[in-house]
């Protein structure tokens, strides 16, 4: 029986196992984002939140299960890559903004050299993203030279620029000192409010409970539960979501 | 010529060559303990505090670092005397000993640099609490620094045998009848063509066996030891 | 002013410091050529041996087949062998093998001449050596550069290409040093072939004029020379290229 979001469903998860050696990280997760929905994943350290994050973009192979991304499956071998990662972006805890491009060359290079787009439309359209990200007058500057909080706003403009239909958020603001985790979380609010569908992974308790759709709990390897914010966060259902909720709300 | 005689030819040089390739494993493991001896002095002599001392060992270190091997080997045996007299005796200095002095000379020059990093990779931290301790700088060196040297030291230091063992040839240059001379001798006696170059293969296959197990062995303790 | 130089050394002689290539033209010109040829050497060597690390680095990097094991095999057999060793081998044994011409006067002429095989023999000497450089370098580049790097969509090859290669060569640079200091060393190893490098001439001049700890020492200062020189201009590589806020700088 499908429900109204699996009609939508943008990205899903099915039955996706993953081990490292012998650790077995996914256990079984399955997970379905509708188009313009922001689902919010949260749970202990070690749960698997971000390695199914990455198992979203094939920077992590599974084991067994379905992935699949619009008409794009992800488990299959054959899977175009290129198309992929332009369907899909990405934003990670360390900002891995590359040290030896500008921040303008960093938000641009992609969309040029990946998906060849010409130099002159994408340039544009990073200076626009900038603008968007309140760091215009940085275009020129190197990643060296910004705050933590202004590379990872670079970063979410890198991910913007190779017009994605979703993007990851993995424990962005994880890194930050506490001043900056605030315009981070902003910059993120103002790219799910444009409709981008988005999918985070995060600590922020407050953020998700205002900004997801829906917000999903992970431990140990499997999504115990999952709802609508408020309801989520008023009334736990299984005891395990009241553990780890009593211990960081 | 077939290929079993010319097999057959490298197999009846195989001693002859190998007691050359003795020479060249004793001119390494004396060069090496009288290089490791001399470079202790000189790398804890970069270190010190004492201006002279400091400014000396440093100099040495790099004047001798940055010369080629080749030109100390020179040095030391068109400079070094032919014969030296003790006591009313005389003792023909043989050209391999005065090689292997050669060969002591950059060994003990890249030591020093090996105990500097080491000591230098130590963290700060120790000395500050050797020195709340009341420790002077000299027994805090020994009793505290150094122990804690030992394991960092050794794979650079089989690196820099490693390094050593292959520059012993050179001595062939200097007129020491080591495993390349005698190679070079074989193939004059052989005087075929198709004879040179399983020759060489060999020695370069001697030299291969004996310094590629030091190289493992060298690389896996620097594995072991990283403590990051 | 040349002759009050040349005054200058023949004081120097009449006091017991005997440096004929100061006074004397042969001595001095063929003093010259020998330097000339030592510059030659490490400059030809320098360019190839860079090329041949950088190359097998990359595939090292990129690959895990066949290519990779040969490249293991060149670098673990020419770092564990002699070099003199190496060199008389491409002379004597494979020079033997090579076919004959003849020049004006029909001597029988080899094809391949003493230095260039002593560009070749220490070109890929230094080349072992800087293979295990970059490659160093190039594991010391921190994994989640790459990863976001195929995140956009880089191929493996392009994200090696654009963001891992430069960040490793930052890192090579200390090790890179080494390196030529001992490329400048080595170049004395070809004396053994009857290249005309500084020290054959400077074994020449000695013979003649029996100036020999004169000739010792100035050898001596000038490989300090020649290897500080190396060292300076690396360096000065290395301050162009530093990239603000990135580590190893």
């Amino acid at each position: 029986m499908r429900t109204a979001i699996e009609d939508r469903a943008l990205v899903s998860l099915r039955g996706v196992r993953k081990a490292f050696g012998s650790f077995e990280v996914l256990r079984g997760v399955d997970l379905t984002v509708a188009k313009g929905e922001v689902a919010a994943i949260i749970g202990p350290s070690g749960s698997g939140k971000s390695t199914i994050l990455r198992t979203i973009n094939g920077l992590t192979p599974v084991d067994q299960g379905v992935i699949q991304v619009g008409d794009i499956a992800v488990t299959d071998p054959k899977v175009d890559k290129v198309a992929l990662r332009h369907r899909v972006g990405m934003v990670f805890q360390q900002y891995n903004l590359f040290p030896h491009k500008t921040v303008l060359e960093n938000v641009s290079m992609a969309p040029i050299q990946v998906l060849k787009e010409p130099r002159k439309e994408v340039e544009e359209r990073a200076r626009e993203l900038l603008v968007g990200m309140r760091l215009p007058e940085k275009a020129l500057s190197y990643p060296g030279e910004l705050s933590g909080g202004q590379q990872q706003r670079v970063a979410i403009a890198r991910a913007l620029c190779m017009q994605p239909q979703v993007i990851l958020f993995d424990e962005v603001t994880a890194a930050l000192d506490p001043e900056m985790v605030k315009e981070v979380l902003g910059a993120v609010r103002k790219v799910a409010e444009d409709g981008m569908t988005c999918i985070l992974v995060t600590h922020e308790m407050r953020f998700a409970r205002e900004a997801a759709n829906r917000i999903y709990f992970t431990d140990k390897g499997v999504i115990v539960e999952q709802g609508e914010p408020k309801a989520f966060f008023a009334n736990p259902q299984d005891p395990r979501t009241k553990e780890f909720l009593d211990k960081v709300l | 010529m077939s290929e079993t005689s010319i097999f057959t030819d490298v197999l009846r040089w195989l001693p002859f060559v190998l007691w050359g390739f003795g020479l060249n494993v004793l001119m390494s493991v004396l060069a090496i303990l009288l290089g490791t001896t001399a470079g202790v002095f000189l790398g804890l002599g970069q270190v010190s505090h004492t201006r002279v001392v400091g400014g000396v060992s440093r100099l040495a270190t790099q004047l001798f670092r940055n010369a080629p091997w080749l030109v100390l080997l020179f040095y030391c045996i068109f400079l070094m005397p032919y014969s030296i007299t003790i006591s009313s005796a005389t003792y023909n200095v043989p050209s391999w000993l005065r090689a292997t002095l050669g060969f002591s000379v950059p060994v003990a020059a890249n030591f020093s640099e090996i105990v500097r990093g080491a000591i230098g990779s130590v963290p700060k931290g120790q000395w500050e609490a050797a020195e709340a301790l009341g420790y002077s700088r000299s027994v805090t060196l020994l009793r505290i620094i150094l122990p804690q040297c030992t394991t960092r030291m050794l794979p650079p230091w089989m690196n820099l045998y490693a390094l050593l063992i292959t520059a012993t040839p050179l001595a062939s240059i200097v007129g020491v009848e080591e495993a390349l001379a005698r190679t070079q001798a074989a193939v004059q006696s052989e005087a075929q063509a198709s004879f040179l170059i399983p020759m060489y293969v060999t020695l370069l296959m001697m030299f291969f066996l004996y310094t590629y197990p030091i190289s493992r062995v060298s690389n896996a303790l620097e594995r072991r030891f990283r403590t990051v | 002013m040349l002759e009050l130089f040349r005054q200058f050394a023949l004081d120097l002689k009449a006091s017991g410091i005997n440096l004929t290539i100061l006074y004397d033209a042969f001595d001095f010109e063929r003093f010259l050529s020998g330097l000339a040829t030592t510059c030659a050497l490490v400059v030809l060597c320098t360019f190839f041996s860079i090329l041949i690390g950088a190359i097998g680095a990359a595939v090292l990097g990129l690959s895990r087949g066949p290519a990779a094991m040969l490249v293991r095999a060149y670098v673990a057999l020419i770092r564990n062998t002699p070099l003199l060793v190496q060199m008389y081998f491409f002379y004597f044994a494979v020079g033997s093998l090579m076919p004959v011409g003849h020049n004006a006067i029909g001597l029988p002429v080899p094809m391949i001449g003493n230095f260039t095989w002593a560009v070749i023999a220490l070109s890929l000497y230094a080349g072992a050596f800087n293979v295990e450089t970059f490659r160093s370098g190039i594991g010391a580049v921190h994994a989640s550069y790459e990863e976001a790097a195929l995140a956009l969509g880089y191929s493996r090859f392009k994200a090696f290409r654009y963001v891992v290669a430069p960040l490793g060569l930052r890192f090579s640079f200390a090790s890179l040093a080494n390196n030529l200091v001992d490329l400048t060393k080595a170049t004395t190893v070809a004396y053994a072939i009857g290249v005309a490098e500084l020290l054959y001439v400077s074994n020449q001049i000695w013979s003649d004029s029996l100036n020999t700890f004169e000739m010792m020492n100035v050898m001596l200062a000038i490989y300090l020379l020649l290897t500080g020189i190396v060292v300076w201009i690396i360096g000065r590589v290395q301050a162009a290229m530093r990239l603000p806020g990135f580590g190893a700088n």
